[in-house]
């Protein structure tokens, strides 16, 4: 199936494209971008009047808990979810069961997303055989197979001589390391933000520092080995000055953080919603704030959702008990374009943290509207209103702490390898 | 007099002064029941009470069975030694399975803060807060002030000082909301491991850089008990450097205003947070604060079964 996508604002970072234009598709490459381009016969014609069409979104940090978990989520509810969300591509993350730590699982995971899925899923492996945290997988397979970086999210390596040898090993081949920082110890048994609103609730905080002592050291490990890494979900000011200044310094540095870090704060938490309980925990308007000058000022190089769908089960429980983690795919890119609207960010940037930054972070070859590159495109209405209801997520989950909140702002059309997979 | 119009009684902070006001004002009503030869009354007659305890209470459990027999409800303990995170029947699914006995009011302590409020969305009985984690023990906080109330007539600048382990003190945090709805100054002391941050926003609340700053002209004296689990941990050294610099004894005390008293929830580790001879001593008031403990858990009984007078 061919796609003429015809009156849409183009944005395309990656060529510096930001113009009323169309976009032909053909045989799911993009085959030509111009004005009034007339439809060749039999191909179908999408009147993006009003729309943006940017390049598909990538969201590189999903747990789409399938094989092991599917009663939370599995890859065709997740994919589904990401495409409703604009998203035309995922990286799923290790935590599975069993866990991506060899080629078996990988191979499994790609090969169910080929055939059953909506949209482009790029497994992460483990740092670690079983996410022990005591020996490495073998990433050289892992990569053949089809891993896009190692990852034992979820927890962090926390032996300092196995996480530099890491990323020592990966550098070499070439595959990127994503850190979940935090240092343990110091987050205890913590269960919310360590602030004001921890003290009132009762509630035994984990401080922001356990997170900086975390970041700190991987950037130091980083520039040291002089290998690459990227820190998953920065949540405090802290990690993003710790960031920000290793970059200064030349260090192979990337980070990413969620929608709910720059649009949430631990308030959030006030009658001990489970859905707002995540890891690293919601912080406080300080760090909101930082997090919005690190994506201003580029520390921060793309948003991802850590989508973490769990079942109601474990979230309709105490608050110590419910298990950590939001669902975020279907959410994030009206949170996000609250960002061009607050003006944090320009569309222009968004779309580049959206899509150009995490395909060049991990490689991914696409993030671009290029002619020949593969036709992963997201139609995006900045105008339309919608109510985040729970029977209408694509999730098979529904812990979102948006839910009956109004939106604005989502994606109109999905289109991955040139198929349009998703209309709203 | 004014109504309560609440259902639970979950936390203090919950409580507007007025509140705080009626259920202390009841409490002193109630104690002429607990004087009498016959301390019954048919208030609550044809009430059921289940008090379920997830964590061990000698004190409060017995406190609040007494004080819903002395009303003349049927009283129910269920003390479970498994907390919620081990395998097993979920909160909710006890709770729901208590609520087809129907119960009128359940009185529980639970170790997860915020457990009742999470139980309150689930079932339709009055819930009674016996302490939730490190968040509220309303009972405490309304016992306590009512003690202090019984020494100087009044809460309204009364300066109180609490000293301990603020951070992991549901007894803490409720005197702290009560006494400054109502217009008691609070000053709080305890090593800063143990400080929980903000305290001081909750309100006329002030952190104090030593336990003799805190005693300075205080009315009322609060020992917190100090767990002795948490010694050799994080968070002090040992009891023995503890005792020191934040234990009350004879000497500190003097710092205090000379009719000041001294109070404590319970249970006591004498020799560490107070010694002896204060625990016993004259201006010790601990039992009168376990005393005025079950006037006032029957007026918490009695207002949320919507204090009707049979």
């Amino acid at each position: 199936m061919n796609l003429l996508i015809k009156n849409g604002r183009v944005i395309d970072p990656s060529q510096k494209i930001d113009n009323m234009l169309d976009v032909l598709v053909e045989n799911g490459l993009v085959k030509e971008i111009g004005k009034g381009l007339s439809a060749p016969a039999g191909v179908e014609v999408i009147d993006a009047t009003g729309k943006y069409v940017v390049p598909g979104l990538i969201d590189m940090h999903v747990h789409l808990r399938d094989p092991g978990l599917e009663y939370k989520e599995d890859i065709i509810s997740g994919t589904k979810a990401a495409v409703a969300g604009g998203f035309t591509s995922v990286c799923c993350m290790p935590n599975t069961k069993p866990v991506i730590d060899n080629k078996t699982v990988a191979n499994y995971i790609i090969n169910k997303a080929k055939a059953e899925g909506f949209c482009n899923v790029f497994p992460v492996g483990s740092i670690t055989y079983g996410l022990s945290g005591d020996r490495m997988s073998e990433m050289g397979e892992l990569k053949e197979s089809g891993c896009v970086a190692v990852s034992d999210d979820g927890k962090p390596v926390n032996n300092s001589e196995l996480m530099m040898r890491t990323l020592q090993y990966a550098a070499g081949i070439g595959i990127m390391v994503i850190s979940h920082a935090e240092e343990l110890e110091l987050v205890g048994e913590g269960t919310m933000n360590e602030g004001y609103t921890s003290t009132e609730l009762g509630l035994k905080g984990i401080p922001r520092v356990a997170e900086d002592v975390a970041t700190a050291r991987e950037t130091l490990l980083a520039e040291y080995t002089g290998a690459p890494i990227h820190i998953a979900h920065v949540s405090t000011r802290g990690s993003v000055r710790i960031i920000r200044e290793a970059k200064a310094r030349g260090v192979k540095v990337t980070c990413e953080t969620a929608p709910h870090y720059f649009a949430l704060t631990d308030d959030a938490v006030r009658g001990y919603n489970t859905n707002a309980k995540m890891n690293p925990p919601l912080r406080e308007a300080d760090d909101v704030a930082a997090i919005k000058e690190g994506l201003k000022d580029g520390t921060i190089d793309t948003i991802a959702t850590d989508h973490a769908p769990h079942h109601l089960d474990e979230k309709d429980v105490e608050f110590n008990v419910a298990m950590n983690g939001i669902i975020g795919l279907e959410t994030s890119l009206s949170l996000s374009l609250g960002l061009v609207d607050d003006g944090v960010l320009t569309l222009n940037q968004l779309i580049e943290k959206m899509s150009g930054n995490p395909s060049k972070i991990l490689n991914l070859q696409r993030g671009t509207l290029s002619v020949g590159s593969v036709a992963d495109i997201t139609l995006i209405d900045p105008e339309v209103e919608w109510i985040v209801e729970a029977d209408k997520l694509a999730s098979k989950s529904k812990n979102s702490p948006w839910l009956g909140q109004r939106m604005k702002g989502g994606a109109s059309g999905t289109v991955v390898g040139g198929k349009l997979v998703y209309t709203r | 007099m004014a109504d309560f119009k609440h259902k639970h009684i979950i936390a203090l902070r919950d409580l507007s002064k007025e509140d705080i006001e009626l259920l202390i004002s009841t409490a002193e009503n109630m104690r002429e029941i607990n004087s009498r030869d016959i301390k019954k009354v048919p208030t609550l007659r044809g009430k059921t009470i289940i008090n379920l305890f997830y964590e061990a209470s000698t004190r409060t459990r017995t406190s609040f069975e007494i004080a819903g027999k002395r009303l003349s409800a049927d009283t129910v303990n269920i003390t479970t030694a498994s907390s919620s995170t081990t395998k097993g029947e979920t909160l909710a699914d006890t709770a729901l399975n208590l609520l087809a006995m129907k119960p009128d009011i359940i009185v529980m302590r639970h170790s997860v803060s915020g457990s009742h409020y999470f139980l309150a969305n689930k079932i339709n009985c009055s819930i009674i807060n016996a302490g939730d984690g490190a968040h509220e023990h309303p009972s405490q906080g309304l016992l306590d002030m009512l003690t202090m109330k019984d020494r100087f007539g009044r809460l309204d600048g009364l300066k109180v000082a609490i000293v301990g382990d603020i951070t992991h003190s549901r007894v803490a945090r409720s005197n702290i909301q009560g006494l400054t709805k109502l217009g008691s100054s609070v000053f709080l002391a305890g090593p800063p491991t143990m400080m929980p941050p903000g305290v001081e926003k909750l309100g006329d609340v002030t952190v104090c850089a030593s336990m003799n700053e805190a005693l300075q002209d205080a009315d009322v004296v609060m020992m917190l008990r100090i767990q002795q689990e948490r010694q050799g941990k994080t968070l002090m050294p040992n009891t023995r450097e503890y005792s020191r610099y934040f234990g009350l004894n004879p000497n500190n005390i003097k710092l205090a205003k000379p009719n000041a008293i001294v109070m404590h929830p319970g249970p006591i580790n004498r020799g560490v947070e107070m010694s002896s001879s204060m625990v016993d001593g004259d201006r010790s008031w601990i039992l009168k604060q376990v005393e005025n403990g079950v006037a006032v858990r029957m007026s918490m009984l009695y207002h949320v079964c919507g204090g009707e007078l049979e």
